[in-house]
């Protein structure tokens, strides 16, 4: 490990090498040179003053921010001995793990392809380009044959890889015993417990207002509300970042959320962003990709079907094609365990020069997230900020819970921590439900991986994330699944079958998650 | 004075000094009562000799490795000391790290295969003219199946040069950042001229790397055409 001062100066140079180029570090600079001109800046105390206008002026605090983000995003610098695989993810056998699967992905695309003798990317004709840029707003009444075409794998085939990991250093008998896990994660990652957990989820706690529990129409708003979104609107004019994330951790109230979102993801839709989807949408409209007609087939399966979401369907296209054309994401490749899948331009097999990544934002498995786009859809209505917003909220959270890594947040963390709990706090259920053959995992399972939505109400679902971004870590959902375990835990007792827990669990949206968590969190007689 | 060249195989770190010391490392032996090959329980302690050529006693900087597994680490080392020249009989063995924790939760895989570094200022004692080193792994845990330290390499202290010129941002940094340094009285002086040489490393290689401002495009020449994707 890095000892505490050298770490520290290796990520402030980290820092500063990623924000020199941006826009922001310019801008800086425009705004220093400008300065120059003001009365109250002297030739003698040159730093100090252009230091002293920066602050007044708000720049700073743009800086903080930006510092905040990168801090938040990227992890801490590994030890200088590492190499860069060990940054993506420290544990071997899971990156193996991690290739296999993704090489089973690419043979998918590559034998679809093949089959359909659809190339995976085609330049459009000029006429076609005229009519796709016509309907850009109405992408949906397109109903294009997608019969041919099927999802590149189910979640269920992913679970079953998880469930399949194994450490091979790690003592995997035949025989029970107590190192075997009961559940379907056999492998050994910390995962935080309930006093654990109360720890780091103290703001849920029963003295603390949250939003979701105390602006019920039962409790007086005196109480709490009108403060709380007093508190919120002072943090928007204060544009500071870190504030905002401490805030959201009670809730965000309904009016302020879509700019605190922005504010802590750091998101402030500049000219050059809107440039920049314009241009992503350019691309989208000069190519064809095959990845394009699997994104169709998901949004017509999920959102197009759900109560919902379905008025959104165009948003989704919207976003997502152009999502897939986007290669600033290639950047999350460095902290993600993924690796980005590569072709070769026809006929240069081979030179590195004309390597591409496919799709160009290299995530060839989107389906099952595509409803995680629709939540957003609520909140912001002008495409190039819903696409800002949905993109940071992937490469800092979804991204996690569709690849093989050890992240505490990552998807085989949550399912560890979420049949950790299960079992610690209601063993007779977890018991009960393993004997009939019912593993609680198969049902939470679904849950998890599209962050609950599709299956809570939207306002309870836009409750959960606040918190996942006041907190920085996807672990409330495992505790969530765990809270809706032994909310229905009455009625799973009675169960004999898979399909009839199922039954038990299959309608969330009368939940209220917050009252769900704070009772299991701090109410449960251990 | 040339300043220290990044060694290779580093990985994109700085290096602590110029090449990592000439040393035999066995491999581990398992402390266990009882025979080895028959008994069910396992050892949960090990030992690693590393033998330094005897006639270049190494006056240790850092010992850098890959855990692969182990919960705690025991270092000892045997030194020269100038008594005992023309003496034969055993050195001493001393210990300059004690049970210094590697994997916070032996059970489960945190910190399990991580790089590690222990710099000569964390031990115990003085470790210069250091003939030998014995590092002893403990595993608690039955879990594993083995447990042992990989790419273990130990390195000198270097020369203290320093390069005059690196950019002023950086010396500027470090007063504010750590009051609490000044309780103590003043800063060991090896100690600062060896993070500051780190540091000045660090600047000469964000200075030669440009910005990785991306251009955004994705495709070769206005081309997309392209074959079955790859599984390499």
């Amino acid at each position: 490990m890095l000892e505490q001062d050298t770490g520290l100066s290796l990520a402030i140079a980290q820092i500063v090498q990623r924000l020199k180029g941006s826009s922001l570090h310019s801008q800086l600079e425009r705004q220093a040179r400008g300065s120059l001109h003001k009365p109250e800046i002297k030739l003698d105390s040159l730093k100090e003053d252009i230091k002293e206008f920066l602050k007044t002026s708000g720049w700073e605090k743009r800086l903080q921010n930006a510092v905040y983000s990168e801090l938040n995003v990227f992890p801490s610098p590994c030890h200088p001995a590492a190499p860069p695989e060990h940054m993506k993810e420290p544990l071997v056998y899971m990156r193996k793990a991690q290739g296999s699967w993704e090489k089973r992905i690419l043979k998918s695309l590559n034998s679809m392809c093949t089959e359909l003798s659809i190339p995976l990317a085609r330049k459009r004709p000029i006429g076609e380009q005229k009519e796709l840029l016509n309907k850009w707003n109405e992408m949906g009444t397109d109903e294009p044959d997608l019969s041919l075409f099927r999802p590149v794998y189910a979640p269920k085939d992913f679970l079953e890889v998880l469930m399949n990991l194994r450490n091979p250093n790690y003592e995997n008998g035949d025989q029970p015993s107590f190192r075997n896990h009961l559940g379907l994660i056999q492998v050994p990652l910390k995962v935080k417990d309930i006093p654990e957990l109360r720890d780091y989820f103290s703001e849920l706690g029963l003295n603390t207002g949250q939003l979701g529990i105390d602006d019920s129409t039962q409790v007086p708003p005196e109480l709490f509300e009108n403060e709380h979104v007093r508190v919120g609107q002072t943090v928007l004019t204060e544009q500071d970042s870190a504030a905002a994330q401490q805030y959201v951790r009670q809730g965000c109230p309904t009016a302020l959320r879509a700019e605190l979102w922005a504010l802590i993801l750091n998101i402030s839709n500049q000219p050059e962003d809107i440039l920049y989807y314009e241009q992503l949408k350019s691309n989208v409209i000069q190519h064809d990709l095959l990845v394009d007609s699997l994104i169709y087939k998901d949004v017509k399966l999920t959102a197009s079907n759900d109560d919902y979401y379905f008025v959104f369907e165009d948003y989704l296209y919207q976003v997502l094609l152009c999502f897939s054309r986007d290669t600033s994401v290639l950047e999350h490749f460095s902290y993600s365990s993924a690796t980005p899948p590569k072709s070769y331009i026809r006929g240069k097999l081979g030179l590195e020069e004309y390597a591409v990544f496919y799709p160009p934002n290299a995530l060839s498995q989107l389906n099952s997230f595509i409803i995680s786009v629709a939540p957003l859809c609520f909140l912001y209505h002008e495409p190039s900020k819903l696409y800002q917003i949905f993109r940071e909220m992937y490469v800092r959270f979804f991204f996690r819970l569709h690849s093989i890594s050890s992240h505490p947040s990552g998807i085989v963390s949550l399912c560890l921590l979420f049949e950790t709990l299960l079992q610690t706090h209601l063993p007779q259920l977890f018991y009960h439900l393993r004997e009939i053959g019912a593993q609680p995992l198969r049902i939470s399972f679904k849950w998890m991986v599209r962050a609950f939505s599709g299956y809570l109400a939207t306002d309870q679902l836009l409750l959960l994330w606040d918190r996942i971004l006041g907190y920085n870590s996807l672990e409330i959902l495992a505790v969530l699944a765990a809270a809706v375990f032994a909310f229905r835990a009455v009625n799973l007792m009675e169960v004999t079958s898979l399909a009839a827990a199922e039954a038990v669990l299959a309608d969330l949206s009368t939940l209220k998650v917050m009252p769900l968590l704070q009772i299991f969190l701090f109410a449960t007689v251990t | 004075m040339e300043p220290p060249a990044p060694s290779l195989g580093h990985g994109a770190g700085f290096p602590m000094a110029p090449d990592p010391a000439l040393c035999t490392v066995r491999s581990p032996v398992a402390l266990q009562v009882g025979d080895v090959k028959t008994d069910l329980a396992r050892p949960g302690v090990a030992v690693i000799d590393v033998a330094l050529p005897p006639t270049q006693p190494l006056d240790l900087q850092e010992i850098v490795f890959k855990n692969s597994y182990t919960a705690f680490l025991t270092v000892r080392v045997q030194r020269r000391r100038p008594c005992d020249v023309g003496r034969e009989g055993a050195r001493k063995w001393v210990t300059c790290l004690w049970n210094h924790c590697l994997m916070p939760s032996p059970h489960t895989e945190a910190g399990s295969q991580d790089y590690f570094s222990v710099f000569r200022h964390q031990m115990l004692c003085d470790v210069d003219q250091v003939t030998a080193v014995r590092l002893i792994l403990r595993q608690p845990s039955p879990v594993w199946l083995h447990f042992t330290l990989e790419e273990l390499r130990l390195y000198p202290r270097g020369q203290q040069s320093l390069q005059t010129g690196f950019p002023s941002w950086l010396s500027n940094l470090a007063p504010q950042q750590q009051p609490e340094n000044l309780h103590g009285g003043v800063p060991d002086p090896e100690k600062v001229s060896t993070e500051v040489q780190q540091l000045w490393v660090l600047t000469e290689m964000i200075r030669a790397n440009q910005t990785a401002a991306r251009i955004g495009r994705f495709d070769v020449d206005g081309c997309y055409d392209i074959n079955l994707l790859s599984y390499t």
